[in-house]
């Protein structure tokens, strides 16, 4: 078995609804290795979203414990999360969010501005990895100049330059055709192939399916699924 | 960082033209009114002292209203008033506008003033050619006179009008002197009242002339080290005694504390004048506030994201303390060219020195950047403490 990278011991997200405690997570308890490729699928309302905040150190749990490289999430500080999500995590959204007024290039710079990285290394790091996702033609393109399959490389070559410990995607073909969620899909699997840690949150069942391990998640309750063949 | 935020801020301002112009505009304005006002009030105080002072330094001026039966100071009175300890000489000041001819030309309601030596004497420097009045002049009433070169070039265009003469009342005065009018001709009362002097004679002629008995004003000189204090007291006593202790029946200035005097009004002035000023500076403030609101407000997905990225609570404020800072400090620099423009143009109209000083800017640009730092500082707050997860949820 790889190395274990993040842990999620008994993890319970109350949320407080006008007069009313809503309980959004119900005793979760998940594991992920190194270079494994995890989907969490489940239907809206589930708590997936919920539970994509605390994996991506955005949101903190009511109670249980939540450890992600070796780090008790729960204990640090505003400026300690920034570095968390900074070093460990790397997040691609359903929709993209690339910055408007940068273009592809100053788009995956980005995070390396926030890591303190000068700015020659910035730029070197991020051609390199809009050359991996494919884009090498489109570096000095804006987000408007791009479609919506290239924004998303875009989107997961910011994610992977600060190669984090887990790339976190949220419905990442949620706003994509399904030609270019595939193709999206594939580079995922190529990034796992490369040794990367990917969790994707969906709710489709298909897409799902690229990964080589699903947990679903239904009213707050985790049911894990192994799955014998890849 | 602090470069990328500037570059970042940059590229907002750009993106949002008008919307940045106007809210600059506020600021620009409000430095705009500041420099102007400053470089111009100060430009009027300086003529004005320059003026006040060639005359005022040690001079005391008294204004005789008279009695019913004496309208004036007697030469013996005078006499008296000019052997006080620190006196160093008294000059009468006798004007009348009259007719003045010249080769059968008339130029009228010139204005001729009477003077005595010791006026040449304390205004030696701004005699241009020839000279002045002297002590014989003035005790012989000799037909001379000393005119202004201004008076000499209408007179005598193209000519030089030394040792010629011109015509008062029918006796012919010999030119001895030309004065300098850019030197003012150093009367208190001639500048209050802005006469244009051309001709001065001695002012025993200008009694006779006249017709009067006395006279009506006069300056006192005193020596530089003189007790001004000690001298007033004197004079006064001499007066009192001339117009028969009669309340009012003469005016003592002294033109030192009157210099202090009209020196603390002309700050107090400018103080209000910039003060007011101010406040438009304040509303341009909360002009930069508005905006940065709005940025916010607009861009918390974007803020949202980058705390994902791993942006810290502080760097995010920095960003927005920067774009507010760079909009008051560009407003404040174009606020302050556009105020030496105003002040060149206003100068040149008033026909003032342009006195451009660096207070001023001093003043204009850190008003700019406070202004940025206190109206700044509430949005970038904000903007810090957003949570990202609400942030990133507001698409």
């Amino acid at each position: 078995m790889n190395k274990e990278i993040l842990s999620m011991e008994d993890i319970v997200k109350v949320y407080r609804m006008g007069d009313e405690d809503q309980v959004i997570l119900k005793h979760i308890n998940f594991k992920v290795y190194e270079n494994e490729f995890v989907s969490i699928l489940g239907p809206s309302g589930s708590g997936k979203s919920t539970m994509m905040n605390i994996l991506g150190c955005l949101d903190v749990q009511t109670s249980g414990k939540y450890t992600l490289s070796g780090h008790d999430v729960s204990k640090l500080n505003e400026k300690e999360l920034a570095r968390i999500r900074n070093k460990e995590i790397g997040f691609v959204f359903q929709s993209f969010q690339l910055l408007p007024r940068l273009n592809a290039v100053e788009n995956v710079e980005l995070p390396l501005i926030y890591s303190k990285i000068p700015k020659h290394e910035r730029r070197e790091r991020a051609e390199e990895m809009l050359l991996k996702v494919g884009l090498e033609n489109r570096m000095n393109n804006y987000p408007n100049q791009l479609s919506g399959g290239q924004q998303q490389r875009v989107a997961i070559a910011r994610a992977i330059v600060t190669r984090p410990t887990i790339l976190l995607a949220d419905e990442p073909t949620g706003a994509l055709d399904q030609h270019t969620g595939h193709q999206v899909m594939e580079l995922f699997k190529t990034l796992n192939n490369e040794g990367r840690t990917i969790i994707m949150i969906t709710h489709d069942e298909k897409i799902a399916q690229n990964a080589e391990r699903i947990v679903r998640i239904l009213d707050g309750n985790l049911k894990e699924e192994v799955r014998a063949n890849d | 960082m602090i470069k990328d935020s500037i570059v970042m801020s940059w590229k907002n301002i750009i993106n949002n033209k008008l919307r940045s112009f106007l809210t600059m505009l506020g600021i620009v304005i409000g430095v705009a009114a500041i420099i102007a006002l400053i470089t111009i009030v100060q430009g009027v105080i300086d003529e004005v002292d320059k003026q006040f002072d060639s005359l005022g330094a040690n001079t005391m001026i008294v204004q005789a209203q008279g009695t019913p039966l004496k309208s004036g100071l007697t030469d013996e009175e005078i006499e008296m008033l000019s052997n006080i300890d620190g006196v160093s000489g008294i000059s009468p000041s006798i004007s009348l506008d009259l007719d003045i001819w010249r080769n059968g030309k008339i130029y009228e309601g010139i204005n001729i003033q009477g003077k005595n030596e010791v006026f040449f004497r304390k205004n030696s420097d701004s005699i241009a050619r020839g000279r002045g009045l002297n002590i014989l002049d003035v005790e012989n009433k000799n037909n001379v006179c000393v005119i202004t070169d201004d008076f000499e070039r209408d007179v005598f265009p193209g000519e030089d009008g030394l040792g010629k003469s011109i015509s008062i009342k029918g006796v012919e005065y010999l030119i001895v002197g030309i004065y300098k009018e850019s030197n003012n001709i150093a009367s208190v009362s001639n500048m209050l009242s802005d006469t244009t002097v051309g001709v001065m004679i001695p002012y025993k002629n200008i009694m006779s002339i006249s017709g009067l008995k006395n006279i009506v004003s006069i300056e006192i000189y005193t020596e530089p080290d003189a007790d001004q204090e000690f001298v007033s007291q004197d004079a006064k006593h001499i007066l009192n005694a001339a117009f028969n202790y009669k309340d009012d029946s003469y005016i003592l200035f002294e033109m030192d504390s009157l210099l202090d005097v009209m020196k603390t009004t002309q700050q107090m002035m400018k103080g209000m004048l910039v003060g007011i000023a101010s406040i438009s500076l304040v509303v341009g403030g909360i002009g930069i506030m508005n905006m940065m609101l709005v940025s916010v407000t607009e861009r918390t997905t974007e803020i949202g994201l980058r705390k994902a990225l791993g942006a810290e609570p502080q760097s995010i404020q920095l960003q927005f303390m920067i774009e507010a800072m760079f909009l008051s400090l560009l407003g404040g620099l174009i606020g302050i060219v556009v105020g030496f423009i105003i002040s060149y143009v206003a100068s040149n109209i008033i026909g003032i020195n342009l006195n451009l000083s660096a207070s001023a800017v001093i003043l204009g640009f850190g008003f700019s950047a406070a202004i940025g730092i206190i109206f700044g500082s509430a949005p970038a707050r904000k903007a810090s403490k957003l949570n990202p997860i609400d942030a990133l949820r507001s698409v």
